[in-house]
């Protein structure tokens, strides 16, 4: 995960707390969506970024998962085409382990 | 689980880029407070 957003995502982790701040995932494969869940909950696996140690403990969902809550036109127009072309189950399956 | 919530969107060129993202959560009730594109590979 780049190293500006890790920060990003810190400064808003501090500022909301892991209550009220999600994040959410457009990952393309299940292992960069998974790191990425990684990185935002337990802390950055790779030690490069300023998530490094820092178990932050915010809940990451790909946006395939939260399609029940989206407005149906909303979600075709802009996402069900990448339903079709990504590996789904893979990608879901990956990043739900985080939250665990 | 979105409606209320503030959501910081990692969107990714090669998957769903962020502004696709904000589209989606702001019509589930969520806030955005940050978005980005990432290129993961």
């Amino acid at each position: 995960m780049d190293l500006e957003n890790q920060a990003r995502i810190k400064e808003l982790a501090e500022k909301y707390g892991n209550e009220d701040l999600i994040v959410v995932l457009g990952g393309a494969e299940a292992e960069a969506s998974g790191l990425a869940a990684e990185t935002v909950s337990k802390g950055d696996p790779t030690f490069a970024g300023p998530l490094a140690g820092v178990s932050l403990g915010l809940k990451a969902y790909h946006m395939f998962e939260l399609k029940d809550e989206v407005d149906p036109d909303v979600y075709e127009d802009q996402v069900s085409m990448m339903e079709m072309v990504l590996d789904m189950d893979a990608i879901i399956e990956e990043v739900k382990k985080y939250r665990e | 689980m979105l409606k209320g919530k503030k959501v910081a969107i990692l969107g990714d060129r090669d998957g769903i880029p962020g502004p696709a993202i904000e589209e989606c959560v702001k019509s589930a009730g969520a806030e955005v407070v940050f978005s980005t594109t990432e290129c993961f590979v």
